[in-house]
């Protein structure tokens, strides 16, 4: 560490600029003042005003029938598709399809879906929102779940196929229960990524039923105020918290990479 | 053994369906089929309310040339490739001393990193509002030194400090892994053959990271090109990058085949970038 003394001070800035603005922002939501910019003194004001905002209170409700509508979904097709990908073929084409919606703009893939939805006269509504944002927590439980596949010993399937067992069996038996601290790291990340999904569900949402980051988004073009810092300091804490706890599960940096 | 060989590979089949076939079929229909919509009207008139008349026309991508796009697309270029710029300045020797840490503090270096990226989008959009407004925190502090204030919030700066904050986490984590898989011994190597550490790593350490570097880079600056909420936020509405524009055909001009041109140039984009990256890896790959 010593010999690259210089390279300190980017990596430091580094961190001073990811987490400066959070702390700023949390540190606000406490304020008394309602001008977000002033200290006034340590106050809980503004989570009391923000139990009793109703169309936050919607918007919340609605993103919550998303998230884990889409969740499940997710988690479901895409540790099918992990185990498929890892046990029964070698296409890099069908490898790199699987990771496609993580790769592609959001913007493009709400636009498409937008399109889509017009040409199939599809209602929007949240099932328009929930199938969405499968498409792209999908790509991320197959990505966490195939990691997981990547470092598992294959012996213990071997040896149960070896007994005569079924292959629906052996999956549920054996490979199921060694992938669970996987998948339910993937779920997790598909929740969180649902939950603060804003480009894809401002196109695939109907106008009457906002998600929670459509409603926070017509809040702030109006302009700052000390609640939405309060609303952001609470999903910051629902955010931090299931990324460590994913992260306990699995060893979640390795698999994004 | 030869009487049980159909049955397997019919097993084989049914294990192949069972597990992928939801999931591709599902990516299928919600992915490729609308993917392949959006490529299809490219080529025809645009409808009045939305959607497309079924009449050939290539005037969606002589539009392209149009000055007027042609600024914002350039403009928008410029702006994602100075965010890019950065967050390698920034990204490269983060992920150069992560990679030195130990084990145990490695991970909570790149925890570190990833938490931001992980918290809503909006949020931390809305944090830089705070930040650089004329009474914010970071005002204040330039008016305690005497050199404030300055207009900060609604010019391209700001919209580059939130596409830099939206997107760094996305270049460090490629970078870290090509830092380190970097075997130690070609540097050293390097080293005792009298190479100063400067050129060691515009020789050695660089070249071999290249592909971590090119897939920071892709996913910087392609959904920077594409991002339409910062330049809104953060840019008050002044500069109108591609982003935007592609939103505006589909939500309020409502001129789809050109808002699929926009789309289809963002796709060239990133598929020109991914192939280079591939380049890359390859060729560090022979080097290795």
């Amino acid at each position: 560490m010593r010999r690259h003394g210089w390279l300190r001070l980017p990596f430091w800035l580094t961190y001073l600029f990811l987490y400066a603005p959070i702390v700023v922002l949390v540190v606000m939501s406490f304020n008394r003042n309602k001008s977000p910019y002033t200290w006034g003194g340590f106050s809980l004001d503004w989570y009391g005003r923000l139990a009793e905002n109703d169309s936050i209170r919607t918007g919340l409700v609605n993103t919550l029938i998303v998230a884990l509508g889409s969740t499940v979904l997710s988690t479901v097709l895409g540790t099918l598709l992990a185990v498929g990908l890892a046990r029964h073929t070698r296409s890099r084409l069908l490898d790199a399809l699987s990771t496609l919606p993580a790769i592609l703009p959001d913007l493009v893939i709400a636009i498409g879906l937008l399109v889509f939805y017009s040409a199939i006269k599809l209602t929007l509504g949240l099932h328009s929102v929930l199938i969405a944002h499968t498409v792209f927590g999908m790509a991320f439980v197959t990505a966490v779940v195939r990691a997981r596949l990547g470092g598992m010993d294959t012996s213990l399937e071997e040896a149960s196929r070896d007994l005569g067992a079924a292959p629906l069996t052996t999956f549920v038996k054996i490979t199921l229960p060694t992938l669970a601290p996987g998948i339910v790291a993937g779920a997790l990340l598909a929740f969180t990524l649902s939950l603060d999904e804003f480009v894809i569900a401002f196109f695939t949402a109907a106008p009457s039923e906002p998600t929670l980051p459509i409603v926070i988004y017509s809040m702030v073009r109006f302009g700052v105020t000390p609640e939405i810092n309060a609303l952001a300091t609470l999903l910051l804490a629902v955010s931090f918290t299931v990324v460590i706890v994913a992260q306990r599960l699995t060893r979640l940096t390795e698999a994004l990479r | 053994m030869t009487a049980r060989q159909p049955a397997r590979l019919l097993g084989k089949a049914a294990g192949r369906v069972a597990t992928m076939g939801p999931g591709f079929g599902f990516l299928t229909v919600f992915m490729l089929v609308p993917l392949a919509l959006v490529l299809s009207y490219t080529v025809f008139r645009r409808g009045r309310f939305g959607g497309v008349l079924y009449e050939p026309t290539g005037e969606n991508f002589t539009r392209l040339a149009d000055p007027l796009y042609l600024d914002v697309v350039i403009g928008s270029v410029k702006l994602a490739a100075i965010t890019t710029l950065l967050a390698l300045l920034l990204g490269y020797p983060t992920a150069y001393l992560i990679a030195k840490l130990p084990a145990r503090w490695k991970v909570i270096a790149l925890v570190a990193v990833v938490l931001p990226f992980w918290t809503n989008f909006l949020i931390r959009t809305y944090a830089w509002i705070v930040l650089l407004n004329s009474e914010g925190p970071v005002n204040s502090g330039l008016k305690a030194l005497g050199l404030g204030p300055v207009e900060l919030l609604y010019t391209d700066g700001a919209i580059v400090a939130g596409l830099l904050y939206a997107y760094l986490p996305l270049m460090i984590l490629p970078l870290y892994s090509a830092v380190e898989k970097l075997d130690p011994e070609l540097r050293e190597a390097s080293a005792n053959l009298g190479a100063r550490p400067a050129r060691t790593f515009w020789s050695v350490t660089l070249p071999l990271s290249l592909p971590g570097v090119l897939t920071g880079c892709v996913f910087v600056f392609v959904p920077s090109l594409g991002n339409f909420v910062i330049p809104e936020l953060l840019g008050g509405g002044r500069r109108i990058m591609v982003g935007n524009l592609i939103r505006d055909q589909f939500l309020k001009a409502r001129d789809w085949p050109f808002g699929s041109v926009l789309a289809l140039a963002v796709i060239a984009v990133l598929v020109l970038l991914l192939f280079a990256q591939a380049w890359a890896a390859r060729r560090a790959g022979r080097g290795a």
